[in-house]
C-alpha cells in the first residue's frame, strides 16, 4: 500500500535507531509524550519502544477523544435512546465505554435500544432519510480531525430540511488539552509531571496546521515535533525532538509534511467555523473543567442540536473507585500504578476509558506490553534532568 | 416423481408454521428439497435415525451451531459453511470424518428459494468432501425469532491408531505452522454487511481440511496439536493452546501470509488480521524435528500451498504468545477481548 | 487517534462531491466536500468517509531521504 509501506521498512527503523542511540546523550533522560492515542498504538504494536535508547521514553498522552469524553456524557447519550427512543448513530469506538453503573451503548443495543454503528455521517444522515418517522441522533465524537465531518453533515442536513436529524455534540479541540496537561497541578500521590517535548498529533494537524502549536512550544519551552502515523515517522520524530532539546531549540517541527502544512485545511476550518463555536469551558475525563477546549453548535443550527432538542440533563459522574485514568491519562501514572489495573480491570471488563479504547495507555500496554517489566513500557521517572 | 399433488413453488413460495407441523406440508418440504438435494442411501431409507457400523478404532463427534449473517457472502453460505465447519472440528483430532447430520430451525417467511440455494450449497460441500448428511431435522420459528436460518451440524469419525493429538500437547520447542493467509473469511464476511460497505475481491477460504490433515497425520503422526483458527483468529487460537499446554509461544511477524487485499481491508476498519476470522486454514504444532517434513507435505495440498513455520514453542509461566514485529520490535499477541470492532480513532 | 489512511482516487462523481478510492485493492466510496481540486489519481488521506487532504508526493520523497539520512549524519538538515 502506497505511503504505508515504504514507511514501515525495517532496514530504515535500524538506521534511525542506530542516529537515536548516537545522538542522545547519555548523561540525560528525553521524556516525549506523545499526545495521540494513534501514536500509542503504533509505538506498541510495532514494538517502538525496544529499538530506542534506555534514556528515550514515550510517555502516552490523553490523546484519544474516547478516553477524555466524562462518563456523564456517555450517560446522556443512553438516555437519548431510552427516555426519547431515538435511533442513535455511533462510531464503533464508544460502544464498549463504560459509563455509570458498568453500562454501555452495546449493553443498551442488547437490551433493544436502537444503537447502530456508522463509519461515516453519511451513513447516518441516510438513516434519517430512511426512517422519516423516527428521531435519529449522531454522536459526536472525537479531535479536530472528525469535527469537519460533522460539519459537512450538519450543513447537509439544514440544506435538505432533514427534520428528524439531529447531532449530540463532544468535539473537542488538541492545544487546549495540550495546555491543560502542562497547567494541571500535582495531585496528592502523583509523581511531578515531567516532560521534556512532544510528539504532535497527526490528523488534527492536518485540519487545524502546525502553526497551531507555536504559541505553546513558546509558552512552555517545549519542542513540538508534528509526527506521522507511521513508526519510522515515529522514530524520526523522536529523533528531532532528541535534536532541538541536544541544542536548547523549542520550536515547531513538521516531520508530516507529506500532509501537514503551516495553515492546513482551510476549507475544513472554514465549515467548522460556520457550524460550531467554542464552549465556555468543558469537563475532561482527568483534567476536570478545561476553558474554551470543546464545540459546540452555533444558534444558526440550533434546530440541529440535540441538547436543545430534547432534555438532555447534564450528568456529572464519577470515575470507578480506584480507577486511575485521570492519572494515566496525563501522564503521571503507569497503568501497573493503578489497583485495578489486571485485577478487575481489562480489557474484557473495563472499568474506565483507559482500557476500553485500544489506544488508551492501559489497553495498549495490556494488549501488547505486559511482558515487559513496566519501568520499560512509557515509565514517569525522575532522572537527571 | 413427487409425492403430492402440487409441487412446492420454490420460486415464489416462503417457509410458513405448516412446515415444521409434522404434517404433510412439512413432509413435502423434506422430500422435495432436503432429500431432493442431499440424497444418499441412508437419508432415503427416512427414518428419524440413520443406523450405520464402523471399524473399531476411537470414535470422535462434533457439533456446532451455526448463526451467521450475512447468509450468503464471497465464497459462500451458511450451509457450505455449517459442512465445513463440522467436518474440520473433527479433522482437528486427527480423524477422518464419517456422517454428518444437520438440523434446520427456519424463521416463517423464510423465501424458499434461498432455502434451496443454502440446501444445494451444503450437498456440494458434503459431496465433495465424500462425506454424507445421513440425517436432519427441521422446525419453524415464528417470525421475528430466528435470523432467517440456523443450521446445527453435527458430525462423527474414526481417529487412525497411533495418534495423540489434543490442545495440551504442545511441548518446549515445538515449531508452530500455519496452513495459509490469515483473514480471509472475516474480511470477506464484513465486506457483505451493511454500512461497511467495501469492493474487494478477497473471498471467504472456507474449505473442509480433512484430505489435508489426513496427508499430514500420514506423514507425521507424531503431531502435537491441531486446531482452527476461527472466530478470534490466529491470535485467539494461540492463546488458547498456549495456555492448554502451559507454554509461551515466540512468532515472526514476517512469516505470516496476509493477503494484501486482507491488508488494506484490515487497515482501513482498523483491525488487526490476526484477530480475523478464518474457516478453511489450521494450525499445527510439532515436534521441531519433523517440521520441514510436515511443510512440505503441507504445501503439497492445494488447500495449503502458502503454508509456513511462523514460530516455536517456549517455556513461559505465564502463557505470553510473543511476536518480533516485521519492523524489528517485540509485542505480545494477546487474546481478542469482546468483539473486533472498527474504529475511527 | 485519528485513524485515516491515504488512498488513490480513481472515480470522482462531480455532481454528489464524492470520489471512489482505492487502499491497495480495496474500493471506498468518500466524500469530497473537504477538499478543492480533486483529481483522478490523486493521493488523499481519508477519515471517517471523507477525504481530509491531498497527499504530497514530493514531501513524501523527502521524509523517506530524512530517513536514510540519518543514518549518515549527525547534523540534521532541515
Amino acid at each position: 500500500m502506497k505511503y504505508i509501506d515504504e514507511f514501515r521498512q525495517r532496514d530504515l527503523a535500524e538506521t534511525l535507531a542506530a542516529a537515536i542511540d548516537r545522538e542522545a546523550d547519555h548523561r540525560r533522560h528525553y521524556r516525549i509524550m506523545e499526545f495521540c492515542g494513534g501514536h500509542t498504538h503504533a509505538i506498541f504494536r510495532y514494538g517502538v519502544q525496544d529499538l530506542m535508547p534506555a534514556n528515550v521514553r514515550f510517555i502516552h498522552g490523553p490523546g484519544c477523544p474516547v478516553c477524555v469524553l466524562p462518563i456523564g456524557r456517555i450517560d446522556s447519550a443512553i438516555a437519548l435512546v431510552e427516555v426519547h427512543g431515538v435511533i442513535l448513530c455511533t462510531y464503533g469506538d464508544m460502544l464498549r465505554v463504560p459509563a455509570s453503573d458498568r453500562r454501555s451503548l452495546l449493553k443498551v443495543k442488547a437490551e433493544g435500544g436502537d444503537v447502530r454503528m456508522v463509519y461515516s455521517t453519511q451513513d447516518a444522515l441516510k438513516i434519517a432519510r430512511d426512517n422519516p418517522g423516527r428521531q435519529v441522533v449522531f454522536f459526536a465524537i472525537g479531535f479536530e480531525t472528525t469535527t469537519p465531518p460533522t460539519a459537512v453533515a450538519l450543513q447537509q442536513a439544514q440544506a435538505e430540511g432533514l427534520q428528524n436529524f439531529s447531532v449530540f455534540c463532544n468535539h473537542v479541540l488538541t492545544p487546549a488539552a495540550m495546555r491543560a496537561i502542562l497547567d494541571a497541578p500535582q495531585r496528592a500521590g502523583e509523581a511531578a509531571l515531567a516532560i521534556d517535548g512532544f510528539l504532535g498529533p497527526s490528523h488534527v494537524s492536518t485540519i487545524i496546521g502546525s502553526h497551531a502549536y507555536a504559541p505553546l512550544a513558546r509558552r512552555y519551552g517545549k519542542p513540538v515535533v508534528i509526527a506521522g502515523f507511521e513508526p519510522l515517522d515515529v522514530m524520526q520524530s523522536a529523533l528531532m525532538v532528541i535534536r532541538q532539546l541536544n541544542e536548547g531549540r523549542c520550536e515547531v517541527e513538521n516531520e508530516y509534511s507529506r500532509v501537514v502544512t503551516a495553515e492546513g485545511n482551510r476549507k475544513a476550518q472554514a465549515r467548522v467555523a460556520e457550524v460550531f463555536e467554542l464552549r465556555p469551558t468543558f469537563e475532561w475525563r482527568g483534567l476536570g473543567l478545561v476553558a474554551d477546549s470543546a464545540l459546540r453548535i452555533r444558534p444558526e443550527y440550533a434546530n440541529l442540536d440535540a441538547e436543545q432538542r430534547f432534555e438532555v440533563a447534564a450528568i456529572s459522574a464519577s470515575d470507578v473507585k480506584g480507577c486511575e485514568c485521570p492519572s494515566i491519562l496525563r501522564g503521571v501514572k503507569r497503568p501497573v500504578d493503578c489497583k485495578l489495573f489486571g485485577t478487575v480491570c481489562s480489557p474484557e471488563n473495563p472499568m474506565g476509558s483507559c482500557m476500553v479504547s485500544s489506544e488508551g495507555a492501559c489497553a495498549a500496554y495490556w494488549s501488547y506490553g505486559r511482558f515487559r517489566q513496566p519501568d520499560d513500557a512509557g515509565a514517569v521517572q525522575e532522572g537527571v534532568a | 416423481m413427487s409425492r403430492f399433488p402440487m409441487r412446492l413453488d420454490i420460486r415464489r413460495g416462503h417457509v410458513d408454521m405448516s412446515h415444521g407441523s409434522g404434517g404433510r406440508a412439512m413432509a413435502q418440504l423434506i422430500d422435495e428439497l432436503f432429500l431432493h438435494h442431499l440424497d444418499n442411501a441412508l437419508l432415503r431409507q427416512g427414518n428419524d435415525q440413520a443406523a450405520f457400523t464402523v471399524s473399531a478404532g476411537r470414535m470422535v463427534m462434533s457439533t456446532d451451531g451455526h448463526v451467521i449473517s450475512p447468509l450468503f457472502f464471497p465464497g459462500g453460505d451458511i450451509g457450505s459453511l455449517a459442512v465445513h465447519g463440522t467436518l474440520n472440528d473433527i479433522a482437528m483430532s486427527g480423524a477422518k470424518p464419517l456422517y454428518l447430520a444437520a438440523g434446520f430451525i427456519l424463521e416463517e417467511g423464510f423465501p424458499l428459494a434461498d432455502l434451496e440455494r443454502i440446501v444445494i450449497s451444503m450437498a456440494a460441500a458434503a459431496n465433495a468432501a465424500g462425506v454424507p448428511v445421513v440425517t436432519g431435522d427441521t422446525k419453524v420459528v415464528e417470525r421475528g425469532k430466528g435470523d432467517g436460518v440456523f443450521i446445527t451440524t453435527t458430525g462423527v469419525g474414526v481417529v487412525p491408531e497411533g495418534l495423540a493429538i489434543s490442545g495440551d500437547g504442545a511441548r518446549p520447542g515445538d515449531a508452530i505452522l500455519i496452513s495459509g493467509s490469515m483473514g480471509d473469511h472475516g474480511v470477506a464476511i464484513m465486506s457483505s454487511r451493511e454500512n461497511l460497505e467495501f469492493e474487494t475481491r478477497i473471498e471467504s477460504d472456507s474449505a473442509a481440511l480433512h484430505t489435508l490433515v489426513a496427508a499430514m497425520v500420514d506423514a507425521v503422526p507424531e503431531i502435537h496439536c491441531l486446531r482452527d483458527p476461527t472466530r478470534g483468529g490466529l491470535a485467539t487460537t494461540l492463546n488458547e493452546l498456549a495456555q492448554q499446554s502451559g507454554v509461551g509461544m515466540r512468532l515472526r511477524e514476517a512469516t505470516i501470509p496476509v493477503r494484501s487485499a486482507v491488508q488494506a481491508a484490515c487497515e482501513l476498519l482498523g483491525l488487526d488480521p490476526l484477530y480475523v476470522a478464518n474457516e478453511g486454514k489450521l494450525i499445527c504444532i510439532c515436534p521441531a524435528v519433523a517440521a520441514e517434513r510436515l511443510l512440505a507435505v503441507m504445501r503439497n495440498h492445494p488447500l495449503a500451498a502458502e503454508a509456513a513455520i511462523i514460530g516455536e514453542v517456549v517455556e513461559d509461566a505465564e502463557s505470553f504468545v510473543q511476536m518480533e514485529t516485521s519492523f524489528g520490535g517485540s509485542r505480545i499477541v494477546d487474546w481478542l477481548a469482546g468483539e473486533q470492532l472498527p474504529r475511527i480513532c | 487517534m485519528c485513524l485515516a489512511l491515504p488512498a488513490k482516487i480513481i472515480a470522482i462523481d462531480a455532481a454528489t462531491d464524492m470520489a471512489t478510492v482505492a487502499l491497495g485493492e480495496v474500493n471506498k466510496e468518500v466524500s469530497l466536500a473537504l477538499i478543492d481540486d480533486a483529481q483522478v489519481d490523486d493521493f488523499v488521506l481519508i477519515h471517517v468517509g471523507y477525504a481530509l487532504n491531498k497527499i504530497s508526493q514530493e514531501e513524501a520523497e523527502k521524509t523517506l531521504r530524512l530517513f536514510a539520512e540519518a543514518g549518515l549524519s549527525g547534523e540534521m538538515t532541515r
